[in-house]
């Protein structure tokens, strides 16, 4: 779960408004990219590497890479899925319901995870994350790529692959596709 | 869905049916994992209260509790202060005052469960009540079509219009059908009864049901035929004087279950008698869907809890932001 979906749990009648475009779709597609060869460089290729995307924002984002480190070395690389509704912290201050499906067709246990999502905030999503990881077997690492890490941490994670870092404010919104990455903030619908 | 409690299929209406099968599914998969447990109901606290004997039903709503990291407390009134002379409602006050989120409440008399939410704080689930309704064992049969109807034809959906149901059996005693009954309709689906006019409710006003005592007349045009127990202990020789006789017109034997329609499903909310409602090797073709049934009872029951007692606990939600 990330910003887009944060969004669809809103209070009714409050939308995104875009304000300022940081990253346009060529900009995503680079970023990817070099995050993919960094993943090659630091795991000295792709043996027992598996991609891990986010329910909904990651998935998107981990397809893309995905392709492009299947291409860069040649090879196939595993591919799942995950939605880490059941595994929040929140659960009881705001119900949250599974958005998408979880498919990991296959057990972790010996590979490398690469985890998936498209904005690092408090770092919660990434520690429901890791717990759920833990439930489809003991990864030998998880590494974590964002596309945007945005700061305001609240728990002691940080990514080892990162798209672009952007300091923002904490009232801010912001949404990645990979059409491009956009602030902007929550606002009263158009009449 | 509405409200903190299940009591009747009608308290969620299609647009809640729909939300707890989609739920269900995310349960399907947790179950196929190494682990299949997750955190979401840790620190909550389950007690099943059977006034009434049932071990499947019990173990199903357990086991979905637990695969959500809920304690469970079980109560059986054979064991129980029941016995001592305590009231109901002082039993209830009790197992409140322990401090549970949830009661599963099955009883013999129609409507006790809805007399709990008076005395607890706790969210209230049906498991069972006389024979007013058994809510999960709808639920779990509609997804259990919606399941089998997705093999078939790509993805589940629980659109059931153009279906036709046929219930088969002690419609009058059976909670069952009460529930099948409404849920089926509400998705859709075209619900024929079958039974001996004995076995029918003394009046189906209101009823979206056909009505029919000619089980061969209808068999052929049936998507699904659901088998209801014979309920010896509700029904009495009274109502059906032979059991053999029932078999003869109302059971399915393997020489009716040859005239069904190609793709036609097998249903029962078991415990079976075989050789009564169904033939024994009947049971086990692969149209049979009880195994199925059992089995999707866990999914659908942990999603009922989940919609239940995931939620914010009272009424005021923070503004707060999550967090991403």
């Amino acid at each position: 779960m990330a910003e887009r979906e944060r969004r669809l749990t809103r209070p009714e009648g409050r939308v995104f408004h875009a304000r300022t475009k940081v990253m346009d779709e060529d900009g995503v597609a680079r970023a990817l990219r070099r995050i993919a060869h960094e993943v090659i460089e630091r795991n000295h290729g792709l043996s027992d590497v598996v991609v891990v995307g986010l329910q909904t924002g990651g998935v998107p984002l981990a397809e893309r890479l995905r392709a492009a480190l299947s291409e860069i070395e040649g090879v196939p690389v595993p591919f799942g899925s995950l939605d880490v509704a059941f595994y929040r912290d929140d659960l009881s201050l705001r119900p949250v319901l599974p958005q998408e499906v979880t498919e990991i067709p296959f057990d972790l246990t010996g590979t490398t995870v690469v985890l998936v999502d498209d904005v690092l905030y408090t770092g919660r999503t990434v520690r429901a994350a890791l717990d759920a990881l833990a439930d489809h077997g003991r990864a030998r690492a998880v590494q974590l790529a964002v596309m945007v890490d945005r700061g305001h941490r609240e728990l002691p994670i940080r990514p080892d692959y990162v798209g672009k870092n952007l300091p923002t404010r904490a009232d801010e919104l912001v949404d990645v596709s990979l059409d491009g990455v956009v602030i902007g903030e929550l606002g009263e619908e158009a009449p | 869905m509405s409200g903190r409690h299940l009591l009747s299929v009608a308290d969620l209406g299609r647009q809640g049916i729909e939300e707890i099968l989609r739920l269900a599914d995310s349960f399907k998969e947790v179950a196929g994992r190494p682990i299949p447990r997750v955190p979401a109901l840790r620190g909550k606290t389950v007690a099943t209260l059977f006034f009434e004997a049932s071990t499947r039903t019990r173990l199903s709503f357990e086991t979905a509790a637990k695969r959500l990291s809920a304690d469970v407390m079980s109560f059986s009134a054979s064991t129980s202060s029941l016995e001592k002379g305590e009231s109901l409602r002082d039993t209830i006050e009790t197992i409140d005052a322990m401090g549970v989120d949830a009661m599963i409440v099955r009883h013999r008399s129609s409507g006790v469960p809805a007399r709990v939410t008076a005395w607890t704080s706790a969210s209230v689930v049906n498991a069972g009540d006389g024979q007013h309704e058994h809510p999960t064992q709808a639920l779990l049969d509609c997804y259990t079509i919606r399941e089998a109807l997705g093999e078939s034809g790509g993805r589940p959906q629980t659109d059931f219009s153009g279906l036709r149901i046929g219930i088969v059996g002690d419609v009058r005693h059976s909670r069952v059908a009460r529930s099948d009954v409404l849920a089926l309709s509400l998705l859709g689906a075209e619900v024929v009864l079958v039974a001996p006019r004995t076995l029918l409710p003394p009046s189906l006003e209101g009823w979206p049901v056909k009505a029919t005592a000619d089980l061969d007349a209808v068999l052929g045009e049936l998507d699904v035929v659901y088998l209801l127990r014979i309920q010896a202990e509700r029904a009495g020789r009274l109502l059906l004087p032979d059991l053999d006789e029932y078999h003869a017109r109302f059971g399915l034997t393997r020489e009716r279950a040859g005239r069904l329609a190609e793709r036609a499903l097998i249903m029962h909310p078991g415990p079976m008698i075989r050789g009564v409602e169904i033939a024994p090797e009947v049971a086990d073709l692969p149209a049979s869907l009880v195994t199925r049934q059992v089995r999707n009872g866990v999914f659908v029951r942990s999603a009922v809890l989940f919609h239940l007692l995931a939620g914010p606990a009272g009424a005021v939600v923070g503004e707060e932001d999550g967090d991403g």
